[in-house]
């Protein structure tokens, strides 16, 4: 089976069968990360470009280390070294380093949809590694591996996820994602922070994170941008974490075996008390583990390999 | 040297007059000078046969952006006016924004010379309320409208401050003109990018909520009231912003309103894999909202049918979502998606007519728009069942920005004559008939 685009925009655009492709692929590559040499020749000769447009740790870390894992060459361009700041245009950057041929561009923008209008305009794989407050479909997918790897599936979960869901591009992919996968999806979030018209996602809403944790499996906080305080969505960081942040007895409403997950950077103290972030229940590292697995398999498939 | 000519046995639509029927139509010394049957054809008079063809006042566009001076690379009044008459407008108003702003006489009357130079469609230029568009003090108003402008507006910009919008509306009293608005409230709007609605939700784009457009609706009609000003609506594009204008009518409140053929056929729906060219202000709604610009046509709550044709290049279309400018052009596919109207059953043809010949002049109140003996020969000869397709390299327009490039079309402007001199238009069509001169 192979993946039926060439890019990964969204997780929105995925079938079940296709994130369950990617999930398989992802764990035959965790087995090689536990070897000693923790790399295969897969990808020799193939080149892939990092296009980072907004400052990234994790993703672009993780998204190098995993195409060097599988022995492609790996270049990374930032916003600040990019011709972009000399006022050439996204497009005309971009079919420069397609002319490098570059086999995949790997995008993250602070516009939503700029990887589907490099996607449409390239014959480069395009992977989104976020787009402005659209889709993350890789943190998507690893949150989605991560899981399946500790409950042993997706399908009937009690999946809640806590905070900024307007502008967040995690939920978005966590949503599309679980709800494909057959889990039940609960978002929870000042008004302010709650999208309109979220019943297109078939997903429950709640103001009241007391409520919403009973009985879940799995939390999902999310990063609160502090810049957002002074703009209206809430009134100080520490109302915020009165109401929105996950402390240790906010915890004991939900199930035992419930798990703690963050995409990351935490704010500790803010969506998620230090105990709680740094507790048994957390996979927050698990995750990024888990991420350069996951990765590794996007890579792989997109770039023409069917797994076998 | 002006021809005479016989329009033959079209089916002559005229509202002015409560005209609907078949008819030729004669035009001598730029003048109509007769309509009726079997009219004899005098020596040297040209003769076309519009059989089968509709044949009625020359199109009005309360709203084009022409873009010069300043933005010569997305249009020039040159190529704005070319593509008004292949879309049959003989008359366009032009929008202040142009850089310099339309603030003044002298602008106003660079834009009249080339549009005398281009020598096709009429162009009356649309001043600015205030200065530099800047929303703070009012512009020479009396110099603008003496110098040629027809009305004011600060499209595009809109008039947040409502001291200055009741002081305009007072003060426009004097000329007897429209105040335009482009209802829009900017800290509502706070850097969306489209509808907030189920797709932008989807796509994560920033909305603009609904009520950006009904509460300066609500406010420009509150001040309209208070000042007995006349004001004009642009581009309305909500239900909420249709139940206050119908509302306010009833009242008797001085307000006119234009929507535009995007805002009747399409939806928010349209911005779907980002597409740039379905990004315009106001943004593309819901179905609701398209429901209701219908009905608010069709109940006359809305006069005119505009374009707001917004030129702008390819490159700056072709970028991100957030930073592609808003706007989509208008003048060449206007007529065949308001004809859509007609055959959806949502307006009679000579409806529609109305909206786009008197509607348009009764709001700027200009004996235009219509068609009676005597009146200037501005008459737009229309093939209502034509099928085309709307190609790129076929629009006259300097810009391509169009949601509708590859859409197919019934109805098209076949010969569009202004001032008794009839334009070949459409050259990739069939012309009327073969002219013949006997």
């Amino acid at each position: 089976m192979r993946l039926s685009q060439k890019d990964l925009l969204a997780l929105s655009d995925l079938q079940k069968e296709e994130i369950a492709l990617i999930l398989s692929t992802a764990a035959t590559f965790k087995e090689v990360l536990d070897r000693d040499i923790k790399k295969v020749p897969t990808l020799r000769g193939k080149t892939i470009v990092n296009l980072f447009f907004e400052p990234s740790t994790r993703t672009r870390t993780s998204f190098e280390l995993a195409a060097k894992r599988l022995s492609a060459d790996c270049i990374n361009i930032t916003a600040a070294t990019s011709s972009t700041t000399k006022g050439e245009s996204l497009l005309d950057t971009a079919r420069n380093i397609e002319a490098m041929q570059a086999d995949i561009i790997i995008l993250r923008h602070p516009s939503s949809g700029t990887p589907a209008l490099l996607a449409r305009s390239l014959k480069s794989a395009i992977i989104n590694a976020g787009d402005g407050t659209h889709e993350h479909p890789s943190q998507g997918l690893l949150d989605l591996f991560t899981i399946q790897e500790k409950k042993g599936t997706l399908a009937g979960l009690k999946v809640v996820i806590v905070g900024d869901i307007l502008h967040s591009r995690v939920a978005r992919s966590d949503i599309y994602g679980l709800k494909k996968m057959g889990a039940e999806v609960t978002i929870v979030g000042p008004p302010t922070m709650i999208p309109p018209y979220t019943d297109q996602w078939k997903v429950a809403t709640s103001y009241n994170l007391d409520q919403a944790v009973v009985g879940a499996d799995v939390i999902i906080l999310l990063r609160l941008q502090r810049e957002r305080q002074g703009k209206g969505f809430f009134p100080t960081l520490r109302e915020y974490a009165r109401l929105y942040g996950l402390n240790a007895s906010r915890l004991k409403k939900a199930n035992n075996d419930a798990l703690i997950m963050h995409p990351g950077p935490i704010n500790r103290g803010v969506e998620i008390s230090s105990d709680v972030a740094d507790g048994l229940s957390s996979v927050i590292l698990d995750q990024v583990k888990n991420g350069v697995a996951v990765r590794m398999a996007i890579l792989y498939l997109l770039s023409g390999h069917a797994n076998e | 040297m002006n021809k005479a000519l016989l329009i033959r046995n079209g089916r002559v639509i005229d509202p002015s007059q409560n005209m609907d029927h078949i008819a030729d139509v004669k035009i001598e010394n730029k003048l109509i000078t007769a309509i009726g049957t079997n009219l004899p054809i005098g020596k040297g008079m040209i003769e076309m046969n519009a059989r089968g063809m509709i044949v009625t006042p020359g199109l009005i566009d309360l709203h084009t952006h022409l873009r010069e001076p300043g933005f010569e690379y997305k249009e020039t009044v040159e190529t704005g006016v070319a593509a008004a008459i292949a879309g049959g407008f003989t008359t366009i108003c032009c929008m202040p924004n142009t850089n310099p702003v339309n603030d003044n006489a002298a602008i106003t009357e660079l834009i009249l010379e080339r549009a005398r130079k281009a020598g096709k469609a009429n162009v009356l230029p649309v001043g600015a309320i205030t200065r530099g568009l800047k929303g703070e003090e009012l512009s020479e108003i009396y110099e603008l409208i003496s110098s040629g402008c027809v009305a004011i507006s600060d499209d595009g910009m809109p008039v947040m401050n409502s001291l200055i919008m009741r002081r305009a509306l007072e003060y426009a009293k004097i000329f007897d003109i429209p105040v335009i608005d482009h209802c829009e409230d900017l800290n509502l709007t706070d850097g969306g990018v489209m509808f907030e609605g189920a797709v932008s939700t989807a796509l994560g784009l920033k909305g603009i909520p609904a009520a950006s457009e009904a509460i300066m609706v609500a406010r420009d009609l509150a001040l309209a009231a208070q000042t007995k000003g006349r004001i004009h609506l642009a581009h309305i594009s909500t239900a909420d912003s249709v139940h206050l204008i119908r509302e306010a009518k009833a009242r008797g409140v001085l307000v006119t309103a234009e929507t535009c053929p995007h805002y009747f056929t399409l939806t928010d729906e349209a911005v779907h894999g980002y597409n740039t060219n379905a990004k315009m202000k106001p943004p593309l709604p819901a179905t609701r909202d398209l429901l209701e610009v219908r009905a608010g046509l069709a109940d006359g709550t809305i006069d005119a049918i505009a374009t707001d044709h917004a030129p702008h290049a390819e490159s700056e279309k072709e970028q991100e979502m957030d930073l592609a400018p808003f706007g989509i052009i208008g003048l060449e596919t206007a007529l065949p998606l308001s004809l859509r109207l007609v055959s959806e059953g949502v307006l009679t043809l000579p409806a529609l007519i109305h909206k786009l010949t008197l509607g348009p002049a009764e709001i700027l109140k200009k004996q235009i728009g219509r068609m009676r003996v005597g009146d200037c020969a501005d008459i737009t000869i229309i093939d209502p069942t034509l099928e085309w397709t709307v190609q790129k390299e076929n629009l006259k327009s300097k810009s391509k920005n169009s949601p509708f490039i590859g859409w197919k079309m019934a109805g098209i402007a076949v010969s569009v004559i202004v001032a008794g001199e009839a334009m070949a238009v459409n050259e990739n069509t069939r012309l009327v008939g073969q002219a013949q001169r006997k």
